[in-house]
């Protein structure tokens, strides 16, 4: 509802960054597209797609952010803002529900069918009847090189570690912001982007552990679940570090106010969003 | 805001009109100018999505195969069905939400008008990627819109352009329903509570969640699919240990809760014209809140009868069987609330009054139909049948799409200034809902008879009725230019339009100017 106090809502005149962003982005899945069908020049045209996304993210944020700067908003904009951020991030999450889905799916589902349980005994029967590898699994077929159990400890648990501990500096940050304490919020930053690219980096080193284990992406079903939802998962913690690396430097260069700083929130909700999800994959994808 | 809600907003005030030219379109923000745009981008899609439709009943004339080749055809029925879903009804429902909702809650724009512009400018980008399949080597994508693997999986080059439009389209829609909620929850008027909200703008904020929560399922399905077909995953391939079923729990996951974003919207502008034209209060307001939020919620629980013949566990057969069934109640008690608002009404039958009720009484038919589809061994019978495709037909032509058309000739007045032509517009009715019956209506005969969907050719017992729906289709498609006639001639001129449109309309939106000025409601009147 709106605020007493504010009469007029800020509603922008053209806005030439959107059309740039269609195009970007058409030019990137076109690209990528060609590629998949073996075109030689496919990913030249993702790549300057991304190349022009990348442009547009900066004219556009710019701007928000020139205007933010300038007090072009107020309290009742960036209730808009707020709610915008929220629901995008629920649909977020309900992006990774689909992938959670899949793999509850395929372990209480269709790997159980394949063994013979329910209704699939007839495909265990005549199909695969020697087939008795619960989870994890690359299936029947024995597909990819090999089913090896990627274990929680050390690195995982190790990465837990450090996205939980970068949960509370980015909270650390946020009362340094509130009590308007720089060099708090600076250090706080830091070290919140240091741990989750520490994070990315310590994924990788997992991934290429993995890989030369022979545990790729093509390793069945536990080898799909475990790289789509740990990947997907990863490029989430790395745009949510870009973001708190923009929120570092707009901090250096003084902006945010202990009353008004909702592009350093909202990129903190994207960060505890991340770090929840997270919690699942420890939880449903390692241990269990 | 002070402001009282009437004349003050016939001046701009310290606004200025839209900039001349046609890049104006490209760069705008003015939710006025997107909900033109979105609605033009429907009716054209319409138009393309139709002649799809023509080419597959001009085949089905005639057992046999005349016309186009099977694989042709397939690529017809898959891509009319992506087309009228999220070129035609979608955007239709997001361009009647953007011209209307501001004016309706007494918001001065939508509350993020730059990505309102985004939202919009990523459909013709989508639908470009989507259409441009037809010319690839393989065709267009032709397994169906359920996208079934494995068969879709054998998709030519097709495959990742339709995937990437998907997702493509899948973000236009997500950044509209965020719009829109933050607009519905943020901007109403000072005294415009909830339960004040007209019935479109109630229908709208519930069909965002929908909107929110399903689509990046479907976005998250079709990826595992990209990632099946290229990238060696097994999500759907038993050999690897998943399974081609898990594909339909994802997709119809998505895709029952999307059937009811196709029909939400048209609830809610039924319930805005029936009252106005029966110049009585809408019977049972909180009721139809309440009965759209309990459909909402059950559209989440019922997936799986769109699945009864795959092989379900007994228990999962009843568990949807149930659910689904129990979507009747609160769908009865609008039908139920719609008939009552007319009860002893002063009722008068202008056009979008005639779609209203052809849209009350086709749309029950399809209900009916709907319902004799829940039942799970029934459906054993019926799946797969012309029977469902009558179903959806029902619920979805004179059902949806009548709920938009009934839309625009509401409020055409309001934005053109001008009142249509009303003779043309009975007219169009009138063809298009006797053609809207004998295109569809055979269609429950020889699918009860057995004749399969999505087949180019069937048995010659089938001929007599497959011909009436052919004529059918014919009579409905250039029926429908009438439609385009009417707005063309509409927004060149006519009688003058008053503020408030129709004598028994109540609401905010008839309090301004028709045609309104470019910026409405800032700042805001009250509510009282
Ligand atoms: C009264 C409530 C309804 C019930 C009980 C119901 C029930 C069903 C059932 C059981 C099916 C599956 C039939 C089969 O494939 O064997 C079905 C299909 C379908 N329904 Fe409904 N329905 C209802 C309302 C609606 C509405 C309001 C819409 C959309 C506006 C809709 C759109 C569809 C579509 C598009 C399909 C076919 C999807 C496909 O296989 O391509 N239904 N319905
Ligand atoms: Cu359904």
């Amino acid at each position: 509802m709106a605020e007493a106090t504010q009469d007029h809502y800020y509603v922008p005149t053209a806005a030439k960054w959107p059309i740039v962003g269609s195009v970007a982005l058409t030019l990137a899945v076109t690209g990528f597209a060609l590629y998949l069908n073996g075109s030689g020049i496919g990913m030249k045209i993702t790549v300057l797609g991304l190349i022009l996304f990348i442009v547009m993210l900066f004219g556009w944020f710019g701007t928000v952010i020139r205007e933010s700067e300038s007090g072009t908003y107020r309290s009742w904009e960036d209730v808009s803002f707020r709610m915008g951020m929220s629901w995008f991030i629920f649909s977020e999450v309900m992006f990774f529900a689909a992938f959670f889905g899949a793999l509850f799916y395929a372990r209480e589902y269709s790997v159980p069918w394949l063994l013979g349980e329910g209704s699939g005994a007839s495909t265990h029967t005549y199909l695969w009847n020697d087939y008795t590898e619960i989870w994890p699994t690359n299936g029947p077929g024995d597909l990819g090189e090999s089913d090896f159990h990627m274990h929680w400890w050390p690195l995982p648990f190790l990465n837990t570690v450090i996205l939980l501990t970068s949960g509370i500096t980015v909270t650390w940050a946020h009362h340094a912001i509130k009590a308007q304490h720089r060099t708090q919020i600076v250090i706080g930053l830091f070290l919140t982007v240091f741990l989750g690219f520490l994070f990315v980096f310590l994924q990788g080193v997992e991934y290429v552990e993995a890989y030369h284990e022979g545990m790729k992406l093509n390793s069945g079903i536990y080898g799909s679940t475990f790289f789509m939802l740990t990947g997907f998962h990863g490029m989430h913690v790395t745009l949510g570090a870009i973001m708190l690396t923009v929120m570092l430097f707009r901090a250096m260069a003084g902006h945010f106010t202990a009353e008004r700083h909702f592009a350093f929130e909202a990129a903190a909700w994207y960060w505890h969003f991340v770090d929840v999800v997270w919690l699942g994959l420890f939880i449903f994808v390692y241990i269990l | 805001m002070n402001a009282q809600a009437t004349d003050l907003y016939h001046d701009d005030h310290d606004h200025h009109g839209p900039p001349p030219g046609l890049w104006r379109w490209v760069v705008t923000t003015n939710h006025k100018d997107i909900g033109t745009l979105y609605l033009w981008f429907s009716l054209i899609m319409f138009f393309i999505g139709g002649a799809m439709a023509l080419v597959i009943r001009t085949e089905l004339f005639q057992p046999g195969l005349q016309v186009v080749d099977p694989h042709f055809f397939n690529q017809m029925t898959t891509l009319h069905a992506l087309v009228m879903i999220f070129g035609v009804v979608m955007p239709a429902f997001v361009g009647l939400a953007n011209w209307m909702l501001p004016m309706m809650v007494g918001a001065p724009d939508m509350a993020l008008p730059r990505m309102n512009n985004w939202s919009f400018w990523i459909l013709p980008f989508g639908f470009g990627l989507m259409l441009s399949t037809l010319f690839m080597e393989g065709g267009g994508p032709s397994a169906g819109w359920t996208l079934y693997p494995p068969l879709s999986l054998q998709t030519g080059d097709a495959l990742p352009f339709l995937i990437f439009s998907i997702h493509l389209l899948g973000v236009s829609s997500i950044m509209g329903a965020i719009n829109i909620i933050a607009t519905i929850m943020n901007l109403r008027a000072p005294g415009m509570t909830f339960m004040k909200m007209p019935l479109f703008v109630w229908t709208w904020f519930i069909t965002a969640y929908l909107l929110i929560a399903v689509m990046p399922v479907l976005a998250g399905a079709v990826t595992m699919m990209l990632t099946d077909k290229y990238f060696g995953t097994s999500f759907f391939n038993a050999a690897g240990g998943g399974d081609p079923v898990m594909f339909q729990h994802i997709f119809w996951f998505f895709g029952h809760p999307e059937v009811y974003i196709l029909i939400l919207p048209s609830f809610g502008l039924v319930s805005e014209i029936i009252p106005t034209f029966s110049r009585k209060k809408l019977f049972g307001y909180s009721s139809m809140v309440y009965a759209t939020a309990s459909i909402a919620f059950l559209s989440f629980i019922v997936w799986a009868h769109h699945m009864f013949t795959v092989g379900m566990p007994l228990a999962g057969e009843l568990f949807f069987m149930f659910t689904t069934m129990l979507i009747a109640v609160p769908t009865g008690v609008k039908v139920f609330n719609w008939v009552s608002t007319m009860w002893k009404g002063a009722m008068t039958f202008e056009t979008p009054m005639l779609f209203a009720l052809g849209f009350v009484i086709m749309f029950t038919i399809g209900g009916f139909s709907g319902l004799m589809l829940a039942m799970t061994p029934i459906d054993f019978q019926y799946h797969d049948t012309y029977f469902v495709v009558a179903h959806f037909h029902y619920v979805l032509v004179p059902g949806a799409i009548f709920g938009i058309i009934a839309g625009v000739y509401y409020w055409l007045p309001k934005w053109t200034g001008n009142y249509y032509d009303e003779t043309l517009g009975k007219v169009h009715f009138w063809l298009s809902t006797i053609f809207v019956n004998i295109l569809f209506f055979p269609m429950h005969f020889v699918g009860l008879a057995g004749m399969p969907r999505r087949i180019p050719d069937y048995s010659v017992q089938f001929t007599d009725f497959n011909q009436i729906a052919t004529i059918g289709a014919f009579g409905f498609g250039f029926a429908q230019i009438l439609f385009l006639v009417l707005i063309v001639k509409c927004i060149r001129g006519g009688e003058k339009a008053t503020d408030q449109v129709w004598e028994g309309a109540e609401g905010l939106e008839w309090t301004v100017a028709s045609p309104p000025p470019y910026h409405t409601f800032s700042p805001q009147p009250i509510v009282k």
